[in-house]
């Protein structure tokens, strides 16, 4: 594809060459998709920082963006986990799972992202609603973040729990401590924090006799699902993030569609946020597992391509 | 003496073009060419340019092809129309320009989109320089056109030669909407669709890529920042469900998904290319229209063994170009006529492995003037399939309409908007192509365009 003669590809390309020069405020504010900082948090778990000055002006808590690194590369969804309009930049968080999220891992500063299309999705529904359990699992730590901080904001009591598999993959403990009323660390194996699943704790808190008046939830679906098993006894509204597969993210082609009250919806466009209650969470998981033998064939032919001799 | 004989297109054979994705219709050698032109009798009523939604000069045009005039005949098909190699490849001319032909009425009518894609193709292989490099510049005024498919590049093409700034506003990664996207590369090859969008920028149109209308900026904000007018050409691109029983196990996709798969994210060299797309054993495709045609042929060509166009109507009531048909029969896809799904069958997995099926029969006709389809009652049966593509067709993204509060839609989804001019019923704000009619094809979506495009010249002159 004659994509590399595209005109807006090419002023990209000089403003990169220029950039390994001298990188300027102004200059970072007309080079969109340019890679300022990156950090990596956990094993397999990175921080991008890229410019983005348009979108960051946008952007509210719950939203996401579409990336796609290369040419041949796919179009992935990433939450936002953070951005800074005065800077102009977005911040994104994930995890390396397949090749597209690999070959994200292999971005370094002052490179650019191929694409990045965004805020996509509605926002969270931010409203003061008393005392607001926010609960993160894995890579949902990131974007439960920016959720945390709205609630806070408008005056909400919000007592934050996150989870990871071990401590090594946990990550932002200190950024979410600054902003919750209360934070809970849960590792699987009792590595550090508590040794218990996020479930248990939201459990132990719904069934306490405290007054929580709502619950929002991102993580693994499997997570989620649980999360809304442990709510619904107690009819605390739960919201959770659907992380379905998408394809364009804005409507267009119902890849991403989940049953919510035994109704379709597209987690793209009606989403991704939804009542945890009401989700179909096995036809989800389901769906989520789509391209499993893709994923793999695609991972071991990138690797051996990449491993080739040049 | 009028000379009946009607050049044949040049196709690859039906068996090797089953294993690619290469052009199916190969285009005329210049013997071809000049003689299917000579056919032409030039006769003095000239329907076939009111035939023609944009208004191509067409005996002009094949004239100046028989002067071995390419140049000039280049220039009258860009005159009029910014993307000829893309119409003269999907137009369905057999319903337009050469319907109307003074020949047609003998039974064959000029060759005209066959000509039409080989002045373009000329014309993009020679690079005569016609483009005007000397454009007015009507004093900075701007429009902002959102969606790059064909009537957003129609407007942006025809507004740009009027001296206007325009800005494409386009949400995907590449330019072309439905181009790119929908249309299968053995229908039209996407280098034809960038070098037609290269046209467009050379006029001097700015494309911006990764910008969702709607979500990035809203309409308000446009007409607030430096853009006077604001043309929608946002295309018709949900997708419709039948919304019966299974819907949504794995396996079952839209066609939109189907073709974006395979078409924008070219996941038919997976895993050169990231975007997987699954390979089903027995394939159904339901719907009757040019997309299902597309997705069916698409399939086979992945590799699927058996594909089966499923349509709840008869043969002669299919939306889908003839030709489209035909190409698809000779490619070994099978119709399942007067037969329409009743639920859809998931194994333990949540695969589909089946459909349960009903048989039709034809009643009176019905608002589209097509005999309406009737369910036979009890004549429920089961067809084994392990992947299915839904192509009933889609209705406008109402993500625009939905965030500019002043604007109106109809109970179909379309905008509001005047089928002459474009006008919606919001100040300053256009519309043209797939929004306001729902899917229609290429070339009406083209005419909007332009008719916009004149429209809001003249409003913008007043202003």
């Amino acid at each position: 594809m004659g994509n590399d003669t595209h005109p807006i590809k090419h002023t990209q390309k000089l403003k990169k060459e220029r950039h390994t020069c001298e990188r300027t405020a102004e200059m970072s504010a007309t080079s969109p998709n340019l890679i300022l900082f990156r950090e990596d948090l956990a094993p397999n778990i990175h921080l991008l920082k890229v410019n983005a000055p348009v979108i960051s002006e946008k952007i509210r808590a719950g939203q996401f963006a579409i990336v796609r690194v290369g040419e041949k590369g796919e179009r992935i969804p990433l939450t936002f986990a953070d951005w800074d309009e005065k800077e102009g930049s977005i911040t994104l968080i994930f995890m390396q799972v397949g090749t597209s999220t690999h070959k994200l891992a292999l971005m370094q500063p002052d490179d650019f992202i191929t694409n990045l299309v965004g805020p996509l999705g509605k926002p969270t529904h931010i409203d003061k609603f008393g005392t607001v359990l926010c609960v993160g699992g894995g890579i949902g730590i990131a974007p439960i973040t920016p959720i945390v901080r709205a609630l806070k904001a408008v005056g909400n009591e919000v007592i934050s729990i996150i989870g990871a598999r071990g401590k090594e993959l946990l990550f932002w403990e200190n950024r979410l401590h600054n902003i919750s009323d209360e934070l809970i660390v849960c590792t699987d194996d009792g590595s550090y924090g508590r040794g218990v699943l996020v479930t248990e704790v939201l459990h132990e808190l719904c069934s306490s006799g405290r007054q929580i008046d709502r619950v929002f939830t991102i993580g693994p679906a499997i997570m989620m699902k649980f999360c809304a098993e442990a709510t619904r006894p107690f009819d605390i509204k739960t919201i959770a993030s659907l992380n379905s597969i998408m394809v364009d993210g804005t409507g267009m082609c119902g890849c991403c569609r989940v049953s919510i009250n035994n109704q379709t919806r597209f987690a793209c466009v009606d989403g991704p946020e939804f009542d945890a209650h009401q989700v179909d969470w096995d036809e989800l998981m389901s769906r989520q597992c789509t391209y499993v033998d893709e994923e793999k064939y695609s991972m071991l032919e990138w690797q051996n391509r990449r491993d080739k001799p040049v | 003496m009028v000379d009946l004989n009607r050049e044949p297109m040049p196709r690859q054979d039906s068996k090797q073009r089953r294993q690619n994705f290469s052009e199916v219709a190969l285009g005329y050698g210049d013997k071809q060419a000049f003689s299917e032109a000579k056919r032409c009798i030039q006769c003095p009523k000239q329907p076939c340019i009111t035939g023609c939604p944009v208004g191509i000069d067409i005996p002009a045009f094949i004239d100046a092809m028989l002067k071995k005039d390419m140049p000039t005949a280049a220039r009258i098909l860009k005159n009029k129309n910014s993307l000829p190699a893309i119409c003269g490849r999907v137009c369905p001319q057999e319903s337009q320009c050469e319907a109307v032909c003074t020949l047609a009425k003998k039974g064959a009518p000029i060759a005209i989109g066959r000509l039409e894609r080989y002045v373009a193709d000329w014309e993009r292989n020679n690079k005569p320089g016609i483009v005007n490099t000397d454009l007015p510049n009507l004093g900075g005024k701007g429009v902002a056109v959102v969606g790059s498919g064909p009537a957003g590049l129609t407007a942006a093409a025809d507004l740009a030669k009027l001296g206007y700034r325009v800005t494409i506003f386009e949400g995907l990664h590449e330019p072309g909407g439905v181009l790119m996207y929908g249309i299968p590369e053995f229908r039209l090859p996407k280098e034809i669709v960038t070098s037609e969008v290269d046209y467009v920028v050379s006029l001097g149109v700015e494309l911006r890529l990764d910008s969702l209308v709607g979500k990035l900026f809203t309409i308000d904000e446009l007409l607030a920042n430096g853009y006077d007018a604001v043309f929608l050409g946002t295309g018709a691109g949900l997708p419709m469900f039948l919304n019966i029983p299974g819907e949504n196990l794995n396996g079952i996709y839209s066609a939109n998904e189907f073709l974006t798969r395979i078409n924008l994210m070219k996941a038919y060299r997976f895993p050169e290319y990231d975007t997987p797309v699954k390979i089903g054993k027995r394939v159904a495709v339901i719907g009757g229209g040019n997309v299902a045609m597309d997705s069916a042929r698409c399939a086979i060509r992945l590799g699927s063994d058996e594909v089966y166009i499923v349509y709840r109507r008869s043969e002669q009531e299919m939306p889908a170009r003839r030709e489209e048909i035909e190409n698809a029969m000779e490619e070994g896809i099978h119709f399942r006529f007067l037969t329409n799904p009743k639920l859809f069958i998931g194994n333990e997995k949540n695969w589909v492995m089946g459909m349960e099926c009903l048989e039709m029969e034809l009643g009176e006709p019905d608002t589209s003037g097509r005999r309406r389809p009737i369910v036979k009652p009890g004549t429920e049966f089961v067809m084994d399939v392990d992947e299915l593509v839904v192509a009933l067709g889609t209705t406008p993204n109402p993500l625009i309409a939905s965030t500019t509060p002043d604007l109106e839609t109809t109970k179909y989804g379309t905008l509001l908007a005047n089928a002459d001019t474009g006008r919606t019923v919001k100040d300053s704000v256009w519309a043209g192509g797939d929004v306001i009619t729902g899917s229609d094809t290429v070339i009406s979506a083209m005419g909007a365009g332009k008719r916009a495009a004149a429209d809001i010249d003249g409003y913008l002159k007043t202003r």
